[in-house]
């Protein structure tokens, strides 16, 4: 006789009031946060370990999650950031020669609770009908009442306003000089490393390793700092250039960076990312504001405005920066970049300073490499700078000399 | 950039036939072509012989062309036409092949036109294995290695090139025999020597080795202004070593990590700009180490492909459609994306489902042929299925291929070390029931590792089988009170309700009634390129078991039309030709039309065909969830072929109405019983018959009726399991093999009219009014089957008292059913008699055919008359007698299965047909040969070897051909009979009198033309092979039937008294 036994309980509610039960897997507790959904197809570790997805509950849209287990070199930081997991079916067995732990192990040693066996689908189209909103997700055998959920959604803190770099900002600064994957036999040979090198001081607001490492293979030695790493400390440094890194949550909300930014963009060659890129926004006097909900996923349409040329890239944000803004507020900033979906912008660059930052993740992990050449144009804009020459960012976006 | 308005006409070759390997995708991918650029304002010249494609249809292109496919006749169109530019890509090989041809000929020069997509030399860059060689090692990518060898010598020096273990292929065989794989030095030798021996010209491909690497295929796009997207990416569950057309194939890839994906993605996009294919669509494959990770390019199509298809189907994003907007200067960026009408179509398509799409084999109707699965496809059709996981959408595969499974059933493998060795033979290689195989090993305790180890078969989609296997055990082990725990967790793996019955010792209805019960129904989820990142404004469905229903029914009147399911011997793209024209002609009428197919080749699952679609596999239970959903007021079973058709009485029985003919006619015309009672009542002939139920009462029938007698089982198509049996023996042989073919149907046995001329009928019936099509006279006689044979409309040699019987017979057959719509008769005519062969309720392979000859579709007249119009308000109220000639001939698949015989038979083993236009009979029977790749020689050599009833009846057509300047060659006992009559004759040896024999001038290309009749006999089959073998192997055109050779002779003559020209339908049919 065999009844079929019912998997370990898990329930996801929404503060809409909404309830989701299903499997249980990686660990036994309870995860808060803002909930949102990735269209990546490959990636889930590179997504786990995104410090973007601190404060937040992250839902697959693609069903088969687990197939290549986790490995070291997929680490986009030390540990996930993500409160939870969302997934339509958990795949134990991983199938890959790089794979040393499976999913389900690897999230109960880094303490992140999942789901499985929910129409995902139905939570997609409610996320991106009904716009953002908190959830909380209960793996906890004990904690599985549904209304007891929703009221904990209800009171999750969310993101907007709150500080989420400082919690996944590194303590102290550090030095960074591992390059990209080391790959496999077959592939396209890659370009060397340049020769002269660059000093450059990357502001950890969250940072993914990829970025650090297409940093260290475009010839810059990389310290990596804390968000609030102050000024002085880092023209101590006597750095080349400035990078500002991607990050979680509402930019509006990082506190005691924007002075720190606004003086480095008047003095050095800056780039920035995701949230480095609105962060560079408010620290010149612009304004972020909140999409309904977010770009996040390896399929999106970024065009770049000076060639047309149309990049499939990885995205991952909730916010925009609202380049009006920065036009108001006397910045002489050029929108070079947008989303094609929905118009957003996704790319500026000043026409008077070294300085340029994009919305997106030219790093990818996970996501195509189509938007790589921002690394190659940073590079190429300390470079001119250092000769000596009175380079603006959007000099270097435009391809003009 | 916008469109291009330096062209204002463009020239698209289609793909022919359909042939192993080149099936419906072509008709697919080159209709959305057709539309997408005249929908761009720009007049679009078409040729294609196929005469079954939607493509072909008059209303699709400016001017098209069914007329033969080659640079002659090209040339001529382009010079009538003068197109501005040709679209190279959207024909498949044939129409690269062809663009290739015109463009080295000069043709393109001479005219001016321009190839849009891609240019000659990125074509060739492509397909030239040398010159993609070292495109790929310009930009540093990796290919197999390999090299052409002549000796032994030349493949040692080969060997540190190439390594151990090594592929070994002689060229010019066919279907790449005596190659194989050498594992060692001893081996590979060995194996060099017997290839070189093989090869008619001494020569081998010695390869790398990358059997049992993973494989993967990119779908890219490329526009003009250099933007790349990957549409889709697929894996195949098969390791390297099987063709991907032969793979089961699983979209999207599993089993590689982003970093591994991006690494394949990047090499793809260098790849499609190192190839410098301009705009369009291509596919790549690769390769990949199962343990490093290495990546091995293996070829690219520079063009739309099966592939394409498939991933077109798998994610709503329309290839074709787009490379076409493409070619014209379109970026991607400037296209919508149909489906969220919001978006651009430059961006990647996401998905949140699962495709497995399977592959559909014939071996039964080829039982010598090797069913190995190797480099070269053998498969003659796929059903692709959507579910949310791996599981759920494998098993509805498994289902959707209609060959008799519900899932994953246990083979009849004996229990034990036998049964275990019997397994493993089957797993370790590549064969079409692999799955089933392994599922068994499984349940008898196998590990994944082993099965891993000798199958190559990742171990993500083993794990899954293997989970299946454990779901099994559990639902066997349930007592009836836990089976409904069991319900929803199995119907979510993909378990159907036949299995879920199997499994429990029940039977379906009740299984469905527990679900009905329990409340445990699918619900539809679509299809929307992006994973519901925007809202998806196409209603393209597909079925799973979770919480939210997509479906959203409309309050409309609406049609739900069967589809045919995947193609196969019998059962093709006629099929859905019929189909897709009843949703056009419903959708004009301002009915709703809902489709439900699994075939991802075709037209009808275009989610722009119908008003919405359902990818769904076409059995009782999975449509009539559709109609739980949809309450359709309607539903058309009688145009897909046999798969709806079987579901009209258990649909009916469950109150879904169907329209049209009632299906207790379609049982009229099925049972044998039934319907001798009819044609007695119509006082109608037909060859004596019985029906048996059992071995003896088989051979009593056949003693009553008389030997030779046709035996077939009930209820199949494409003449499946059907014999000509001409003593007891044969008929005891027969019936334990027919028995197994349909089990639950008896045998039919009739008396075989020898020498009878078979004739065709497809008619329209309003209940009222019969309306004949046309009439179609069949060139090879009786006992080949109607769907091998040649065909003429009108017919080319009946009377006119035998024409009016035979539309007088199907007027009255037609009322008596009580048709509504289509209605096939086949007909045989002996000695001035007609005798009713068969007559089928629904529209049959030949309604397409018709259509284009006669300038009416037929297809979508019968839809509006099973809407309840009658053929007078549609207009159709008298027979069309065209004055020009229309010659269908069937193309065959011998080529790709060695060792098989070319002789022609009661059991259909033709893929795909075409069509020939003319004035005359000659002309268009001539066309027609050329189509079908048999094209007639106007000179030369013909070897002529007959049985002996044909010698005197084969004198009349040789001396024809003699008279036209041909040489005979002959064998004795021909040539004296031909001698008698004072043709001169040169005499060549049998094989049995020694070397130069027959066959040796074959080989040595002294021959022109082949005519080889064979008895009955066995022996004289067997002795006469390697005449049939040889000519098919030098690619000659020959003759099996003497009815053929008349036709033959006759064309021939008409070739020799002047030029053929070409007319597009459009003129024709004016």
């Amino acid at each position: 006789m065999s009844a079929f036994v019912a998997p370990r309980p898990a329930a996801l509610a929404l503060a809409d009031g909404q309830v989701y039960r299903g499997a249980a897997f990686g660990a036994e507790t309870v995860g808060s946060g803002e909930i949102c959904f990735n269209t990546s197809l490959t990636g889930y570790q590179e997504i786990l370990t995104d410090p973007s997805y601190a404060g937040q509950l992250v839902v697959m849209t693609y069903t088969q999650i687990g197939n290549v287990g986790t490995n070291a070199e997929d680490m986009e930081s030390e540990r996930p950031f993500l409160n939870g997991f969302i997934v339509r079916e958990h795949r134990a067995g991983p199938s890959s020669w790089r794979s040393r732990q499976d999913l389900d192990g690897f999230l109960r040693e880094h303490g992140v609770p999942a789901i499985a066996e929910i129409d995902t689908r139905a939570l997609v189209r409610r996320i991106r009908d009904g716009g953002f909103q908190n959830a909380v997700l209960s793996t906890d055998p004990a904690q599985q009442d549904g209304a007891a959920l929703v009221a904990l959604a209800r009171e999750a803190p969310g993101l907007d306003g709150r500080d989420l770099v400082a919690e996944v900002t590194c303590r102290e600064p550090y030095r960074w000089s591992e390059g990209s994957w080391s790959g496999v036999g077959g592939e396209l040979p890659r370009e060397s490393r340049p020769d002269e090198r660059f000093g450059l001081v990357a502001y950890d607001f969250g940072v993914k390793r990829n970025i650090l490492r297409l940093l260290v293979e475009q010839g810059f030695d990389v310290t990596v700092v804390p968000a609030t790493h102050s000024l002085e400390a880092t023209l101590a440094l006597e750095p080349d250039a400035i990078f500002l890194s991607n990050g979680p949550g509402d930019p509006a909300g990082v506190e005691g960076v924007r002075p720190i930014v606004r003086a480095l963009a008047e003095r050095l060659p800056l780039f920035g990312i995701c949230l480095g890129h609105q962060i560079l926004g408010l620290a010149l006097g612009g304004e972020t504001r909140k999409l309904r909900f977010g770009h996040h996923g390896g399929n999106q349409p970024g065009q770049d405005l000076a060639t047309g040329k149309v990049a499939i890239c990885a995205e991952n944000h909730g916010y925009a920066v609202d380049a009006e803004s920065l036009r108001r507020a006397g910045e002489a900033v050029e929108v070079t970049h947008r989303n094609l979906n929905d118009d957003t912008v996704e790319g500026l660059a000043h026409t008077e300073r070294p300085l340029f930052s994009v919305q997106y993740h030219p790093e990818a992990s996970p996501g195509p490499h189509d938007a790589a050449y921002f690394f190659g144009r940073f590079r190429e804009l300390v470079a001119r700078h250092r000769a000596g020459e009175r380079v603006s960012g959007y000099d270097v976006a435009r391809g003009a000399g | 950039m916008p469109k291009r308005t330096d062209i204002s006409s463009i020239l698209l070759i289609g793909s022919g036939p359909i042939v192993i390997g080149q099936a419906c995708e072509f008709d697919y991918s080159g209709t959305q072509a057709c539309k997408a650029l005249r929908e761009e304002g720009y007049r679009v010249i078409l040729i294609n012989s196929n005469p079954a494609t939607i493509m072909t249809d008059p209303e699709t292109a400016d001017a098209t062309y069914v007329e033969p496919m080659t640079v002659e006749t090209l040339e001529k169109i382009i010079e009538r036409e003068k197109p501005d530019a040709l679209l190279p890509t959207i024909g498949g090989q044939t129409g690269l092949n062809l663009a290739i041809e015109l463009a080295e000929a000069g043709v393109l020069e001479r005219h001016g036109v321009q190839l849009i997509g891609a240019q000659l030399e990125a074509i060739l860059k492509a397909e030239d294995r040398q010159r993609f060689r070292e495109a790929m090692n310009r930009i540093g990518l990796r290919v197999p290695e390999s090299g052409y060898v002549r000796t032994l010598q030349d493949a040692r020096a080969l060997l540190p090139t190439v390594g151990l273990p090594a592929i070994i292929r002689p060229s010019f065989t066919l279907g790449g025999t005596g190659g194989g794989v050498a594992r060692d030095e001893a081996e590979y030798d060995r194996v060099v020597q017997w290839a070189l021996h093989q090869s008619p010209r001494s020569e081998a491909l010695v390869e790398e080795s990358v059997l049992g690497w993973k494989e993967y295929e990119l779908e890219v796009m490329r526009d003009s202004a250099d933007n790349v997207v990957i549409v889709c990416s697929i894996e195949n569950f098969d390791a390297m070593g099987v063709h991907t057309g032969d793979s089961i194939t699983v979209a999207p890839a599993q089993t590689l990590t982003d970093k591994e994906y991006q690494v394949m993605r990047d090499a793809a996009v260098a790849i499609i700009r190192e190839i410098g294919v301009d705009t369009g669509g291509s596919n790549i494959q690769f390769g990949v180490h199962p343990e490093d990770g290495t990546l091995v390019v293996i070829e690219m199509n520079p063009r739309v492909s099966r592939s394409s298809a498939l991933a077109s189907k798998a994610t709503g994003f329309p290839i074709a459609k787009m490379a076409a907007k493409l070619a014209v200067g379109y970026t991607l960026d400037e296209i919508r994306n149909d489906i969220t009408r919001e978006t651009p179509a430059s961006f990647e398509p996401s998905i949140d489902y699962v495709v497995t799409k399977i592959p559909r084999f014939t071996f039964e109707k080829f039982p010598s042929a090797d069913s190995t699965l190797t480099t070269q496809m053998k498969s003659v059709g796929e059903a692709m299925a959507i579910g949310r996981t791996f599981r759920e959408s494998f098993q509805k595969a498994l289902r959707s291929l209609e060959i008799g499974h519900a899932g994953l059933e246990r083979p009849a493998v004996a229990e034990g070390e036998e049964g275990l060795r019997e397994l493993w033979s089957q797993i370790d290689v590549p064969r079409p029931g692999r799955v089933w195989a392994i599922a068994e090993a499984f349940r008898r305790g196998v590990s994944l590792e082993e099965v891993q180890r000798r199958s190559a078969i990742d171990p993500w989609f083993l794990e899954n089988l293997r989970e299946i296997v454990e779901m099994e055990r559990g639902l066997q082990g349930a007592s009836e009170a836990e089976r409904a725990s069991w319900l929803r967790p199995a119907k979510r793996a993909g378990f159907s309700d036949r299995r879920l019955a199997e499994l429990w010792g029940s039977d379906e209805a009740a299984v469905r009634a527990r679900r009905d019960a329990a409340g445990v129904h699918p619900v539809y989820k679509r299809v929307d390129t992006c994973a519901a990142e925007f809202e998806a404004h196409t209603p393209y469905l597909y079925s799973t078991y979770e919480d939210e229903c997509e479906a959203q029914p409309s309050e409309r009147r609406k049609v739900m039309i069967l589809g045919g399911g995947p193609n196969r011997i019998g059962q093709g793209i006629e099929f859905d030709y019929c189909c897709v024209h009843a949703a056009f002609a419903l959708r004009d009428a301002g009915v709703e039309t809902i489709m439900v197919n699994c075939n991802p080749e075709t037209v009808s699952t275009d989610y722009d065909t119908s008003d919405r679609l359902y990818f769904e596999p076409l059995t009782l239970e999975d449509v009539l969830e559709i109609a739980r959903v949809e309450q359709p007021d309607g539903v058309i079973v009688q145009f897909g072929g046999q798969t709806p058709l079987k579901l009209a009485v258990p649909l009916e029985r469950a109150g879904v109405p169907i329209l049209g003919t009632p299906p207790d006619a379609i049982d009229r015309a099925e049972d044998r019983e039934r319907f001798d009672h009819l044609l007695e009542n119509l006082g109608l002939r037909r060859p004596p018959s019985g029906v048996a139920r059992s071995g003896a009462e088989a051979e009593d029938v056949a003693a009553r009726i008389g030997y030779p007698v046709l035996v077939r089982p009930s209820y199949v198509l494409g003449g499946r399991a059907m014999e000509i049996v001409r003593d007891v023996a044969g008929l005891r042989d027969y019936i334990r093999f027919a028995v197994r073919a349909s089990p639950e149907h008896p045998v039919l046995i009739d008396r075989f009219l020898a020498d009878a001329t078979e004739v065709d009928v497809d008619a329209l019936c309003d209940g009222e009014r019969v309306v004949v099509g046309g009439v179609m006279e069949h060139i090879e006689e009786a006992g080949v089957h109607s769907g091998d044979s040649a065909c003429s409309l009108p017919p080319y040699s009946l009377s006119k008292p035998v024409v009016n019987e035979i539309l007088e017979a199907t007027r009255r057959l037609a009322l008596e059913l009580g048709v509504r719509g289509l209605m096939n008769v086949q007909y045989a005519v002996k000695d001035g008699d007609v005798y009713v062969i068969e007559v089928n309720p629904r529209a049959s392979r030949t309604v397409p055919f018709v259509s284009k000859a006669i300038g009416r579709p037929l297809a979508k007249l019968a839809a509006l008359v099973m809407l309840g119009q009658s053929l007078e308000e549609l207009g159709f109220t008298a027979e069309i007698w065209p004055r020009h000639f229309s010659v269908k001939e069937a193309v065959f698949p011998f080529v790709k299965f060695p060792g098989v015989d070319t002789l022609l038979g009661p059991e259909m083993r033709s893929t795909g047909e075409v069509m020939g236009i003319d004035s005359d009979f000659g002309r268009a029977y001539a066309k027609s040969q050329t189509q079908a790749a048999n094209p007639l020689p106007t000179e030369g050599r013909v070897l002529v070897s007959l049985r002996r009833e044909d010698h005197e009846r084969a004198r009349e057509p040789i001396a024809e051909l003699a008279r036209d300047g041909f040489k005979v060659l002959a064998t004795d006992g021909t040539a004296s009979s031909l001698e008698a009559v004072g043709i001169e004759v040169e005499r060549v040896n049998k094989v049995k009198q020694g070397s130069p024999h027959l066959v040796d001038l074959i080989e040595a290309g002294a021959v022109d033309l082949v005519i080889n009749t064979v008895g009955s006999d066995p022996g004289a089959v067997k002795d006469s092979f390697s005449i049939r073998r040889a000519t098919l192997q030098q690619g000659l055109p020959y003759f099996t039937t003497l009815a053929a050779v008349r036709a033959a002779a006759g064309a021939i003559h008409a070739m020799r008294r002047g030029t053929i020209g070409v007319r597009s339908l459009q003129e024709i049919h004016g």
